[in-house]
């Protein structure tokens, strides 16, 4: 890379580079700039050709809409909005990372009748998208419409994180979990003292990628939750946005509420999500 | 990606049996078990379930049983003047997405790599404005572009092309006219999941041996020619994993259309897609039998892009 760079790092390729960095930067950032400017505009600025891009008056008038309008039992509560999409999100992530990983660890490492038919029967399941068994299951599950577990009980479980795992763990040496198994450890004493704490990397990739699925998940809401006590984020900001005459000014500043703690995660462990994503990517 | 785990776990695996293991325990089914029973009772059944059901006619709610009509559903989706219209329309929209986005993404997440690939100051602070439409939910996304294609002069992109223009271009009804809709909602979801292959990419260019583009510069390669003689041959599985799974997502669309023709009333003949008639068929029109039908001949071109993605890494393994 070094003699790549000495031979084609001349100052034009630089002014490109920057150029061409700028550019980009500016068009995946404007949308997100838009949305925070907005949520600080009076509410009927918004809406102002470009002049919504550059503010002259900001305010915080939406974040209290947002804050009084959300504070009745008609309307639902924001507080309630925000621990149904946390509650659902941390029942599936924590769930799944223990429910698929154990799932990994046993296809990979243990010996057991029937395993090789539950591999070939994983592999198969990891083709079929949830939206292709969406409608049967809200036909099965008519009945229990409306409870933060029906929201979260479907997704604990995925062919392709367990996937991800058994390919893990393949990869880590046999020796060391021998030695365990010397030291009298049975086979969960093993996995949890010795092999998750070796596997970080591929439990911050099921973590990143089912918390970034879970926390935006629209389909199964639209189909499973009519009433505002049990409506996630996505939901609710999807309702709102649709009420007429929409208040864009408090919408955006409930999509703001809605990122920010995404976004604080993010930037908090934003290198270690970019390496997790590109390497298990390449491990695939 | 999971196929091509199949190819490496197994040759992993054969080099594990080799060495003496103890004859497992009851643990391996026990450790299992949970999560191959939700699997199973939210996957396999449901699945089940969906090609089941596509055989009957089915409306909740409805006090006379499920009656089963055979292959009607599917029949319908062909010959039904009222149905096959609207579903053949949403198979054509769910193609004429894929044959743009597909290569256009590709293409631009390949190149966004290369680019903050480079070693330059001040790379982490693009990196991370590149990276950041990933964590934003569609539903927020909708909201946002759906203010920016505002259809009048104070939409965004109105107010900036008019600005740009001094006045010459008009207001243009972006999500409105059947022309630009699918267009807009393709602009939209590039911007939203380009970073994600842009960074499964930027992995596999990192992989790619730094000795090559040594070897490469020494035969006096361009960088043109090193382009096309070390990167993209260094990346061509990751390439090839990252087209696919593009077509999937093509034909996942639901989200974008379903929450932009609630709210914003955008032109849904031109932007309608198979999952979006599976839900509203299913649900909006409760006739589960019919959007169970959508479903499964959805879940079969799934399954297709699937079984090529298997058969062209196969291949590449040959050749190895």
């Amino acid at each position: 890379m070094s003699i790549v760079r000495s031979r084609s790092g001349g100052i034009a390729t630089r002014v490109v580079e920057y150029a061409l960095l700028v550019l980009f930067a500016v068009i995946f950032f404007a949308p997100i700039y838009y949305l925070v400017v907005g949520s600080f505009r009076p509410g009927d600025q918004v809406l102002s050709g470009i002049q919504g891009f550059f503010p002259s008056e900001l305010t915080w008038d939406n974040y209290l809409d947002v804050i009084r309008r959300f504070s009745n039992s008609t309307t639902g509560y924001l507080w309630q909005f925000i621990m149904v999409s946390v509650v659902v999100t941390a029942i599936v992530v924590i769930g799944g990372l223990l429910v698929n990983s154990l799932a990994g660890y046993a296809l990979a490492r243990m010996r057991w009748r029937g395993r090789s038919f539950v591999l070939v029967a994983v592999t198969v399941l990891t083709i079929i998208p949830f939206e292709a068994v969406a409608l049967p299951l809200y036909f099965m599950l008519n009945g229990s419409r409306n409870t933060v577990f029906v929201q979260a009980l479907p997704f604990i479980a995925s062919a392709f994180s367990i996937f991800l795992f058994y390919t893990f763990f393949l990869g880590i040496p046999n020796e060391i979990e021998e030695a365990a198994r010397l030291d009298g450890a049975g086979p969960f004493r093993t996995f949890f003292s010795i092999v998750v704490p070796m596997s970080r990397p591929a439990f911050a990739t099921v973590a990143i990628l089912t918390f970034l699925a879970q926390w935006g998940s629209y389909l199964w809401p639209v189909l499973m939750v009519t009433d505002t006590s049990v409506r996630p984020l996505p939901l609710e900001l999807s309702v709102f946005q649709a009420a007429q005459p929409p208040e864009w000014g408090s919408v955006l500043a409930f999509g703001v509420i809605f990122i920010t703690p995404v976004v604080v995660v993010f930037l908090i462990f934003q290198r270690w999500f970019v390496a997790s994503i590109a390497s298990s990517a390449i491990k695939g | 990606m999971t196929l091509s785990s199949i190819r490496t776990g197994s040759s992993r695996q054969s080099r594990a049996k080799r060495r003496n293991r103890p004859p497992g325990s009851g643990a391996g089914p026990l450790m299992a078990a949970p999560g191959l029973i939700l699997l199973t009772a939210f996957l396999a059944i449901p699945f089940i379930g969906a090609v089941v059901m596509s055989f009957f006619r089915i409306q909740l709610g409805n006090p006379r049983p499920p009656r089963f009509v055979g292959l009607e559903q599917y029949a319908r989706l062909l010959f039904d003047p009222d149905i096959s219209s609207t579903f053949l329309r949403s198979l054509a929209n769910n193609f004429a997405f894929a044959i743009v986005v597909v290569p256009l993404q590709t293409a631009l997440a390949l190149g966004l790599a290369i680019l903050i690939n480079r070693k330059l100051r001040g790379m982490t602070v693009f990196r991370t404005l590149f990276f950041m439409p990933l964590v934003f939910p569609l539903a927020l996304v909708a909201v946002i572009w759906r203010l920016i294609f505002a259809r009048d002069e104070n939409g965004l992109l109105n107010g900036f092309l008019d600005a740009i223009s001094g006045g010459a271009i008009g207001p243009h009804d972006w999500l409105g006219d059947p022309a630009t809709a699918l267009g807009a909602i393709i602009v939209m979801s590039i911007w939203q999941s380009v970073s994600f292959q842009m960074i499964i990419l930027l992995g596999a260019l990192q992989s790619v041996p730094p000795e090559l583009y040594e070897a490469a510069s020494i035969d006096r390669a361009g960088r043109w020619s090193q382009f096309i003689h070390v990167t993209v041959p260094g990346v061509r599985n990751t390439l090839i994993f990252v087209t696919l799974l593009t077509t999937i997502f093509a034909f996942r669309l639901f989200d974008q259309v379903y929450l932009l023709d609630k709210s914003a009333s955008i032109n849904i003949e031109a932007t309608q897609t198979v999952m979006f008639q599976v839900i509203t068929t299913g649900y909006d029109q409760n006739n589960i039998g019919q959007g169970s039908a959508m479903a499964v001949v959805f879940l079969i071109i799934v399954a297709l892009i699937a079984l090529i993605q298997r058969r062209l890494i196969r291949q590449e393994g040959g050749v190895e």
